[in-house]
């Protein structure tokens, strides 16, 4: 699903040059659901931010789905993001005047669906986290572990391929932050990959794998759990919500 | 995507009201300020008779002083105004497809029942052709023919407003009215007619509203009618009767003529060479010849109607709305930073650079409008006001379909224009730029 070989990424001011990532390589297989820790300033968001698309490597080989994008456009780096990856992120990043639809919705508006098509998706989408009865509400109505699942339906409404979720407990109390990562294992267990950046190492030892950077590198891997194990965690069920299922 | 992004716009200018209500207000300021002047200007400078200026011709025929021209700046024009004796010739030969001579005068109208009182009236003093030539709209029956010309009947045509004043509005055709007592036959009622500049007569007021009544020119003679307008003369002449004073090389008659084709125009020029060569051999027109005929819009520069200060002005208030944009850049740059969070995360969810710069622009474009809108309304204060301190007649300058969608076009372009940079700037957002911080 994704290859990454011999990325490096440079941040340049006129007096100082940062590596944040050097000599990185990672490979993570279709339906896996890999941890990615590290201390701060280890690369781990940098290594995020290029998998998500988000930033371009300075230099390295990018491979998404088995296609080369290290030298896209703009606009072909734009519609991969908007199919293929969904992003969850630590502040939620929901538009406060947009409502809970709205803002799902989002990243359908960037694609050439019918608006009947968009609605259904969205309905769903904020169904299967339990939050259907709320899609008028703004943002601000909801506790931090609702936004974050409203962040989870947006980031799931395009059916994405990957999903990329930056530290996305990191604002939650324990209880949130475990009801967040049963969502997380059930999309895996609905075979989406999922690659989450977190400090806290009860949340990584929770994923398949969990990689370790120190200093822009993966200093360290760990095979966690199988594949069969996370599944079996969650109590997969068939076609019933997210929301049913946790 | 449009609609989307214009609910989009009117949720961000909801968002920080008093950013959007800064930035509608400075587009609103320029866009009154130059609507005012653009609408004065293009009032000043527009066409008042599309369908014939190009065959309407003020006639003018220099028999000016021998030793010196009737303008020293501009040596080469000849009087703007005719003799009453050459324009009655000319109307007499009426070589043109139609002509007509004309001035302004008053007249005191006697009341037409025992409780009112006379009053005066201003009158255009001119012949049959009038009507026809400038396409006069009547409410009730017409001009008079040129039967009465001829036989300097008294007739008389109102204005709609005299008509009221006098009549209550009713048809008054076939009554009679007396003024400088003589009975006169009221023979038609024109509709509101407003041509601006009043292109007939610039000499007395290119924005002067239309004289109350018509009567004929061949009374002038008969009634011993004597101008209200300009009038020049160059010759000391000895003036003892009304009559020497018609003789006199004084000019105060302008004279028109319809022509309607280039060969028309080349003969009409011919003949007056004719006629003035004609009076040569009586030991007048002293100069050289310089006959010229003008159309309507030549007739306009000719007199300036659109002076060049109005044109300074209008490119003063061109530059304050240029200053305004400038203004309101700084502010939708401010406003675009505070949105670089939206951006970052709008990009991250698959919006390209285009894609956002568009949602940007019809959120300017949105702006300008509503600026627009408001500007709209200050201009047509502003013309009140202008109205007002000029002493123009109301409505004389006021805002028409061309010119709201003008305006209103003017504040959307420009107002997309002042935000291609702020759109750009916005674009250039890196996707991952804000989705950590927020």
């Amino acid at each position: 699903m994704l290859s990454m070989h011999n990325i490096a990424k440079v941040y340049r001011t006129e007096s100082i040059e940062t590596h944040a990532l050097r000599e990185f390589s990672l490979f993570v297989d279709e339906g896996e659901f890999v941890s990615v820790t590290g201390p701060s300033g280890s690369g781990k968001t940098t290594f995020l931010n290029i998998a998500g698309l988000l930033e371009e490597s300075t230099v390295g080989i990018y491979e998404l789905d088995g296609r080369d994008v290290s030298s896209l456009n703009d606009r072909d780096r734009s519609r991969l993001r908007n199919e293929k990856i969904g992003f969850i992120f630590q502040s939620f990043n929901l538009i406060p005047d947009l409502n809970l639809f709205e803002n799902v919705d989002v990243p359908l508006r960037y694609r050439r669906l019918s608006s009947g098509d968009r609605k259904q998706r969205v309905e769903r989408a904020l169904e299967s986290v339990g939050l259907a009865s709320r899609m008028k509400h703004l943002p601000e109505q909801l506790s931090g572990g609702q936004q974050q699942r409203v962040a989870i339906a947006r980031a799931l409404v395009g059916e994405p391929r990957l999903l990329l979720a930056d530290e996305p407990t990191g604002n939650l109390d324990s209880a949130m932050a475990d009801q967040v990562m049963k969502f997380l294992e059930q999309i895996h267990a609905d075979g989406t990959t999922i690659v989450m950046v977190t400090h806290d190492p009860d949340l990584a030892n929770r994923a398949e794998r969990n990689i370790h950077l120190i200093d822009g590198r993966v200093s360290g891997e760990e095979l966690v759990h199988s594949q069969e194990e996370v599944s079996q965690t969650v109590g997969f069920n068939g076609d019933q919500p997210l929301a049913a299922k946790i | 995507m449009f609609n989307y992004n214009l609910k989009l716009s009117l949720k961000s200018m909801r968002r920080n009201p008093i950013m959007t209500g800064l930035m509608v207000a400075a587009i609103a300021v320029g866009i009154g300020i130059s609507m005012t002047t653009l609408t004065v200007y293009y009032m000043m400078n527009g066409n008042p008779i599309p369908e014939k200026s190009d065959v309407l011709f003020a006639v003018t025929l220099d028999n000016w002083n021998p030793i010196r021209p009737f303008d020293d700046d501009r040596p080469e024009r000849a009087p703007h105004q005719v003799t009453f004796h050459d324009a009655e010739r000319l109307l007499a030969i009426g070589k043109g497809k139609r002509q007509t001579a004309m001035f302004e005068s008053s007249l005191i109208i006697e009341p037409i029942d025992d409780e009112g009182l006379p009053f005066e009236a201003g009158a255009r003093v001119t012949s049959a052709d009038f009507f026809v030539m400038f396409n006069v709209p009547f409410i009730y029956g017409s001009g008079w023919d040129k039967s009465a010309d001829a036989a300097a009947e008294p007739m008389v045509v109102l204005t709609k407003g005299l008509n009221e004043r006098l009549f209550g509005g009713e048809d008054s055709v076939g009554n009679w009215l007396t003024m400088q007592g003589t009975r006169f036959l009221v023979t038609g009622v024109i509709d509101t007619w407003e041509p601006t500049p009043r292109f007939f007569d610039p000499i007395n007021g290119g924005f002067q509203e239309i004289n109350e009544m018509f009567i004929p020119y061949s009374l002038t003679r008969v009634l011993e009618l004597t101008s209200a307008g300009s009038d020049w003369g160059w010759k000391s002449e000895e003036i003892n009767s009304f009559e020497e004073w018609l003789n006199s090389e004084a000019v105060w008659v302008q004279y028109f003529v319809e022509l309607e084709s280039t060969r028309e125009r080349d003969d009409y020029l011919v003949h007056l060479d004719a006629y003035v060569e004609e009076q040569k051999r009586l030991g007048r027109f002293e100069r050289p010849l310089n006959n010229n005929i003008y159309d309507v819009m030549e007739w306009m520069d000719y007199h300036e109607v659109v002076a060049n200060d109005a044109k300074i002005l209008l490119g003063l208030s061109f530059l304050f709305l240029v200053v305004c944009l400038l203004s309101t850049i700084a502010l939708m740059l401010t406003k675009f930073v505070g949105k670089k969070s939206e951006i970052s995360l709008r990009r991250a969810l698959g919006a390209s650079r285009k894609v956002i710069f568009n949602q940007q622009i019809v959120e300017v474009a949105v702006i300008g409008f509503s600026g627009g809108l408001i500007g709209l309304s200050l201009a047509a204060l502003g013309l009140q006001g202008i109205e007002y301190l000029y002493d123009a007649p109301a409505g004389l300058v006021k805002l028409d379909w061309v010119m709201m969608f003008t305006a209103i076009g003017i504040a959307i372009v420009s107002s997309m224009i002042a935000g291609l940079y702020p759109a750009w700037r916005v674009c250039q957002i890196p996707p991952a730029a804000q989705l950590k911080t927020q």
